[in-house]
């Protein structure tokens, strides 16, 4: 038993006073060294959940909004560009990234406790789960989209007509954003009951 | 008797003759099916998908009755229960902002004559009557005639 105190005295020592028995440069790079591990581990856990087979690991992602996603324009085109869950639905800068992680917490314990795990629990809690990212893409002026698709390289002769009308207009003043009036682009809509 | 036999077997000799050739030349396709002139087995290489008109002018109708065509792509559009992807720029309420021609008003006519507050439900799937047109040769001649010009030859 006294040993064990003796033990942890000495710890304790250390790690109050630690350069007494350590250089300052050795526990300055050793900080350092276990802070990239650290911080490496972290980030790689957090890119691992970037990753579509990450998204569609589970069957209600795979069987829904996957499924839907691989029919439309964002999946398979003629550039053979694509766009992957993440590209749309996580914000690059770190602040905004860990906030929206949080809240996909939520899908996942959506996933755990079963909220979501059939066509029809999924299709009733739809509306609410598009309207939240509705939301935050109003809220964000349609940030991820801007990200590919830049409004200053688009070429609005090269555009149909309807598309260059509505470009020229009401998205170059500011009036809308992207996801006013392209909803739906990647997945089936919800009932959009009210909306028109 | 072998000669009984002879005089039996002959014409069903011919007669297998015949048919055989005859499942021969049917065997062999004159007219092109649906599904080419592949073997059963195997499957012809689809043909090139055509370009479809893009361009948002309004074309001619063939009658007055005709539906309109539509001048532009509407590849991806979704239209069931949940959402009408046309009637966000064609429903009454969307066509200002939109510039699209608004619905006829004989869509919000129901099957007894009542006029609806919105399009009846027997006229919601738009594709059962409008479709957008593609760039391509047809594969059989048109023999349509314009009906003035039907009026005008019989004078
Ligand atoms: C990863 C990059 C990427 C992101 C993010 C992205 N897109 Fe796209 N988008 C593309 C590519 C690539 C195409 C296809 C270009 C082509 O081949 O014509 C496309 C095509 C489109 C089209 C044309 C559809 C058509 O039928 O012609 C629309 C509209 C569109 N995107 C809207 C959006 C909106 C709205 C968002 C945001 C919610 C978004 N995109 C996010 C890459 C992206
Ligand atoms: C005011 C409404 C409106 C806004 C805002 C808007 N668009 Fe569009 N966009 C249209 C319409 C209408 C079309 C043509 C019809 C269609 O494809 O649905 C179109 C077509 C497109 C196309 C296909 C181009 C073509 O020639 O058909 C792309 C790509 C696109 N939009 C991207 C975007 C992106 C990215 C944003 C945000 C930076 C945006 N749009 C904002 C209305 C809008
Ligand atoms: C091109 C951008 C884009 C991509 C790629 C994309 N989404 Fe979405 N997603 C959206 C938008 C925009 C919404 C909001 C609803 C709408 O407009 O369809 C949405 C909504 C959702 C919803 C809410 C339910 C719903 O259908 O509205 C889920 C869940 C979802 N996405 C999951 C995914 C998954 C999983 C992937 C990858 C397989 C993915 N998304 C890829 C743009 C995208």
């Amino acid at each position: 038993m006294s040993k064990i105190i003796h033990l942890w005295k000495s710890y304790w020592r250390i790690l109050t006073r630690p350069s007494v028995h350590y250089s300052l440069g050795f526990l300055t790079i050793g900080g350092f060294l276990m802070g990239i591990v650290f911080w490496g581990g972290f980030n790689t856990a957090m890119e691992y959940t970037n990753t579509e087979e990450f998204c569609v690991g589970c069957h209600e992602m795979r069987e829904n909004v996957f499924a839907e996603l691989k029919t439309t324009i964002h999946y398979s085109n003629r550039s053979g560009v694509r766009a992957v869950c993440s590209d749309c639905h996580v914000p690059h800068d770190w602040t905004n990234k860990m906030a929206r992680k949080m809240a996909a917490s939520k899908e996942v314990w959506g996933k755990l406790f079963g909220t979501i795990n059939t066509k029809e629990k999924f299709e009733a809690k739809r509306r609410e789960l598009a309207e939240h990212e509705w939301a935050r893409l109003k809220a964000n002026d349609s940030l991820e989209c801007r990200n590919c698709h830049n409004f200053d390289s688009m070429d609005f002769t090269r555009q149909s007509e309807r598309a260059s009308d509505q470009h020229s207009s009401a998205l170059a003043n500011g009036d809308k954003t992207c996801i006013d009036c392209h909803k739906g682009i990647a997945h089936k809509l919800p009932d959009m009951a009210g909306i028109h | 008797m072998k000669k009984l036999i002879t005089a039996l077997f002959t014409p069903f000799a011919f007669g297998t003759a015949i048919l055989l050739a005859a499942a021969i030349a049917v065997a062999e396709p004159k007219i092109s099916t649906l599904r080419g002139s592949a073997n059963l087995d195997a499957e012809e290489q689809a043909p090139r998908m055509g370009k479809i008109e893009n361009h948002d002018q309004k074309r001619q109708r063939a009658y007055p009755q005709q539906p309109p065509t539509i001048p532009h792509d509407i590849t991806g559009y979704q239209v069931d229960k949940n959402f009408n992807k046309c009637l966000d720029c064609h429903a009454r309420t969307k066509a200002d902002e939109s510039q699209a021609p608004m619905v006829s008003i004989t869509h919000f006519m129901n099957s007894e004559g009542q006029f609806l507050a919105d399009v009846t439900p027997a006229r919601y799937f738009c594709n059962q009557c409008h479709v957008p047109q593609m760039d391509v040769k047809p594969m059989v001649e048109n023999q349509f005639v314009d009906m003035d010009n039907l009026i005008n030859t019989d004078k």
